[in-house]
């Protein structure tokens, strides 16, 4: 049996598309260049000396106290992010799933899941400085603690489970929402108590998905570089230490070395994620409920559940006001009265904020469309078209998933300052608008790809078929229905796209020079200087942008996007 | 539609899948050779599993065969991606696009033919009109009924002039009774427009309703071809016997063979049967009797017993054993008959000409 003749014929049929064609090779160039190329060439860095194959860089690296250090600070620090984080964010989705929760409660649930995302990464370490820091609103003024710091393992902590917890309360209500209610029933009904139900019945079908949150928050920790930096005092992790090994030692093979230990930690803790529990956590829970589930009344449960969630979520929400009432306090920790647009004012007088704002701005709304277009044809190709190069198209953009911020940072530094391979090829690229719209789009690219491929998904094969069958090319396939179909994922992705290129700091704060001005990487110097109003009235207004947007995408969704008739007949189809 | 119409010719096509689960290859469809004709309403049927929607799609060219040709016409096709095919596919989910409405839905294969506005209105209204949804242009798909949407579907495929018409199970979604006027409103309207058709179907009763030639699938091979007559009457093999309509199989052995006739040995009793090229002396054959074609005798015949007798409004049903064999036996219109106990013993009749042997 030889499969050799449908091979072939499967081929002509591709190269009779040159659109096609042009598309996919267009794309692996992409990939290649700009995830695969950046990520090798640190190996070759670091492998590869004067005289071939060395460990040595690795040696001296690994013989740096700092960076041993490091190593162990990261771990450390994300092992108990990704557990606190997962009971968080588990306590919240068994509470919305299980408990029956008033309007208020449920409005605060949906504000804690939606504030990380519309908010700069750092938001979170401004407001526990100026709430508990030495000058704290919290501990000095309330407490009277004049020496409290928060600087060091438990700032970062503390910072990264509130900004991580909302996406494993996510990920963990989809799962719970899927148990079949008539499993836990079964348990009620031969008298089991209902604490013994959660620990023998609902537990062991959510350890797989529990152990999914944790590997996730685990890898954003380890990943996270703007939070660590603000807060993270002399603790340093393996993010800041690389990039002080850039901009502070200017050691960029030693870099180069450490930027590849952080990536081998997270890409292993990403393949037991993708290939191994994500399967596990299908297999344990398949199809959906099948009715709706009797919810817990019993107040001596609801009461303290509730209280604890509302307790965290007001902790939280208080959290990111912080941010802009800082901003309008005369003087942070000394006076408070009359509150004052001062620092807004400077910003955009002595700050160069209106520089600022344009060329954050405009970047993002640049890489924004490119990204939300890019990820809805991986998804297309990924999904709806086969050929033998499929596979990597779609195994690269999943990778970038993996690779922290600050090893892209540092594998564009060392692959295009010197041009492609050290040739010169390229090189022209670096320090140009151009690099840094690349970088957000890299950046983004993986999350949009994930929310087309699961859109796509949706859509009956034979819908697109029959407007192939009816002589239309993949070009216009693609044009006329799938892209219309996909349109609400596509704005969103959009949004999405703009919002985390707007936010991003870890790449970008080592690529930027001086010429372009960004929010985020003011925001980190301002915060860095101690200058926290100004760093305050940055962030607020950048999450008014962020918000804005948002908002903006919803309305445009409701108005102009897929019908509700029309996602329900695909689904059905 | 003044177009010269174009056959379908497959030689030797093969189409090899791995299976998911044991990750083994296996020949979904297996060296199928058939010529449809011109014009004709051809009908693939089989069990669920066989390849017919395999085969359907290698004609269009949404699978590629791994082994052999496709022609369409004298042109062989097997290169061709299906929107360079002159061929279109009526899907069984109808496949409408949900963000047009019915007209766009029929304009769109048009427009992309960048016929000219007046024309493309007419030609559109013209098929709506074959179709009878006349009066439904603007509304959306969701907007249909079921049968409704299958109509769009088929006027979209029409409209275009397609060489060959294919069809996937169109009418399994729809309820009993609508689907036998819809199949017989695709025979109307594809005998007005004479277009070549093949049908997929596993409903025997719709294979035989619209069908000029119906083409017998089991597991990937073709096992007959003909009219819906030569495949009742004159089955290939125990499967198609089996599979269309009912049959009663008995065994027997020949043991004289004449110019017009044959005898058989069944049970101990001789039998007298057309006799049919091929045959040999003292060979076992099995053969196919159809449930209505005996009929219960008190003398004479096949000497069997009654284990079953149930009326049926229309005809009663009989269960008797001959030998050790179980015939199943309706008697049409059983108001003036004897009627045969359960218990009793009796002759099963049947002519010559109402056995069929299988070489
Ligand atoms: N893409 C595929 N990959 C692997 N196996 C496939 C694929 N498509 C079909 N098959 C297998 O090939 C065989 C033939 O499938 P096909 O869809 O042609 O059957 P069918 O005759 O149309 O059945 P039905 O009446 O159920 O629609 C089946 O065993 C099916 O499981
Ligand atoms: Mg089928």
């Amino acid at each position: 049996m030889a499969k050799s003749q449908s091979v072939a014929l499967e081929r002509k049929k591709l190269m009779a598309d040159p659109v096609m064609v042009t598309t996919i090779v267009l794309l692996i160039t992409f990939l290649a260049l700009f995830i695969l190329y950046p990520l090798a060439i640190l190996l070759v860095d670091s492998f590869i000396g004067n005289n071939g194959l060395t460990f040595d860089v690795f040696k001296r690296v690994l013989d740096m106290p700092t960076f041993r250090k490091a190593i162990t600070n990261t771990l450390n620090v994300g092992i108990l992010v990704g557990i606190l984080s997962t009971l968080i964010g588990l306590l919240f989705a068994y509470v919305e799933v299980y408990v029956k929760v008033g309007k208020g409660v449920g409005g605060l649930f949906k504000m804690v899941s939606m504030l990380p995302v519309v908010s700069p990464p750092f938001v979170l370490s401004l407001s526990v400085i100026m709430l508990f820091g030495k000058a704290g609103l919290i501990t000095r003024f309330l407490l009277g603690i004049y020496d409290n710091s928060v600087y060091g393992f438990w700032g970062i902590v503390v910072v990264q489970t509130l900004t991580f917890f909302p996406v494993c309360y996510m990920m963990l209500r989809g799962l719970l929402k899927n148990i079949d209610p008539s499993l836990e029933e079964a348990a009620r009904d031969m008298g089991a108590s209902r604490f013994r139900v959660f620990i023998n019945v609902t537990l062991p079908l959510l350890l797989p998905g529990l152990g999914n949150a944790f590997l996730v928050t685990f890898i954003e920790s380890i990943a996270d570089f703007a939070n660590p930096m603000i807060i993270g005092g002399s603790y340093d992790t393996l993010a800041t230490t690389i990039y002080l090994q850039i901009t502070g030692a200017y050691d960029k093979v030693g870099a180069a070395a450490m930027a590849v230990v952080l990536l081998s930690i997270t890409l292993l803790m990403f393949a037991v994620q993708k290939y191994y529990l994500e399967a596990k956590t299908a297999a344990t829970l398949t199809g959906k409920a099948s009715r709706g589930r009797m919810l817990i009344e019993d107040r001596s449960v609801t009461v303290p559940l509730k209280a604890m969630c509302a307790l965290a979520a007001t902790f939280v929400i208080l959290m990111y006001i912080c941010v802009p009432i800082g901003a309008l306090f005369p003087t942070w920790g000394y006076k408070f009265t009359p509150l004052t647009f001062k620092w807004f004012n400077l910003v955009f007088t002595r700050y160069h904020g209106f520089v600022a704002f344009r060329d954050s701005f405009l970047l993002s709304l640049v890489s924004a469309p490119i990204t939300a277009l890019l990820s809805m044809i991986i998804s297309y190709i990924v999904v709806k078209k086969r050929f033998s190069t499929k596979g990597f198209i779609e195994a690269v953009s999943m990778l970038a998933m993996a690779v922290p911020g600050t090893v892209l940072g540092v594998g564009y530094i060392r692959g295009f300052s010197g041009g492609v391979f050290h040739t010169g090829f390229l090189q022209g690229i670096y320090g140009t608008a151009l690099i840094l719209i690349i970088v957000f789009v890299v950046r983004s690219l993986p999350t949009g790809t994930r929310s087309g491929i699961s859109a796509l998904r949706q859509i009956d094969k034979s819908i697109e078929e029959s407007a192939y069958d009816m002589g239309a090319d993949s070009f216009r396939v693609f044009m006329t229905v799938t892209l219309p179909l996909i349109k609400d994922s596509f704005l969103s992705g959009l949004v999405t796209a703009f919002v985390r290129s707007i936010t991003a700091i870890s790449a970008i704060i080592l690529l930027v020079t001086p010429q372009f001005l960004l929010i985020t990487v003011q925001i980190n110097e301002f915060a860095e200087k101690g200058a926290f109003s100004v760093a305050c009235a940055f962030a607020t207004i950048l999450i008014l942008i962020t918000y804005s947007s948002v908002l903006l995408m919803n309305l445009f969704i409701k108005h102009f996007g897929t019908s509700k008739q029309i996602k329900e007949s695909l689904n059905n189809g | 539609m003044g177009k010269i119409k174009k056959g379908v010719r497959l030689e030797h096509i093969s189409k090899i899948y791995k299976d998911p689960k044991t990750g083994k290859d296996f020949y979904a469809v297996k060296d199928a050779s058939l010529t449809i004709e011109p014009g004709s309403f051809v009908t693939l049927l089989g069990p669920s599993g066989c390849g017919k929607t395999t085969t359907l799609r290698m004609i269009a060219g949404f699978e590629s065969p791994d082994e052999g040709e496709i022609y369409l016409g004298d042109q062989p096709i097997n290169a061709l991606t299906p929107n360079k095919r002159d061929t279109a596919m009526v899907f069984q989910s109808y496949a409408l696009l949900p963000h047009y409405n019915v007209f766009d839905n029929v304009a769109y294969g048009l427009k992309l033919r960048k016929i000219q506005k007046e024309e493309l209105h007419r030609r559109v209204m013209d098929i709506l009109a074959l179709v009878e949804l006349d009066g439904m242009e603007s509304r959306m798909t969701h907007q249909l009924s079921g049968g409704q949407q299958q109509r769009v579907a088929l006027a979209r495929a029409l409209v275009i002039e397609p060489s060959v018409l294919l069809f996937d199970e169109p009418l399994s979604n729809l309820d009993a009774k609508l689907r036998v006027s819809m199949r017989t409103e695709i025979r109307r309207i594809q005998q007005e427009v004479g277009i070549t058709a093949i049908y997929v179907t596993h409903d025997q009763s719709e294979a035989m309703a619209i069908s000029d030639d119906i083409i017998i699938m089991n597991k990937g091979i073709i096992t007959q071809k003909g009219t819906p007559q030569e495949i009742y009457y004159h089955p290939n093999s125990e499967f198609v016997a089996d599979f269309i309509g009912e049959a009663n199989f008995l065994n027997g052995v020949a043991v004289e063979i004449k110019d017009d006739f044959a005898l058989l040995q069944v049970e101990g009793n001789p039998i007298k049967v057309a006799v049919q090229a091929g045959m040999e002396i003292g060979r076992e054959y099995s053969l196919v009797l159809r449930p209505e074609s005996g009929n219960l005798i008190d003398k004479g015949g096949l000497p069997c017993k009654v284990v079953l007798s149930c009326f049926m409004g229309s005809y009663q049903n009989y269960h008797v054993l001959v030998g050790k064999t179980l015939v199943k036996l309706t008697v049409h219109n059983p108001k003036n008959r004897r009627i045969y106990q359960e218990g009793e013993s009796c002759g099963l009749a049947f002519g010559p000409d109402d056995i069929h042997i299988l070489l």
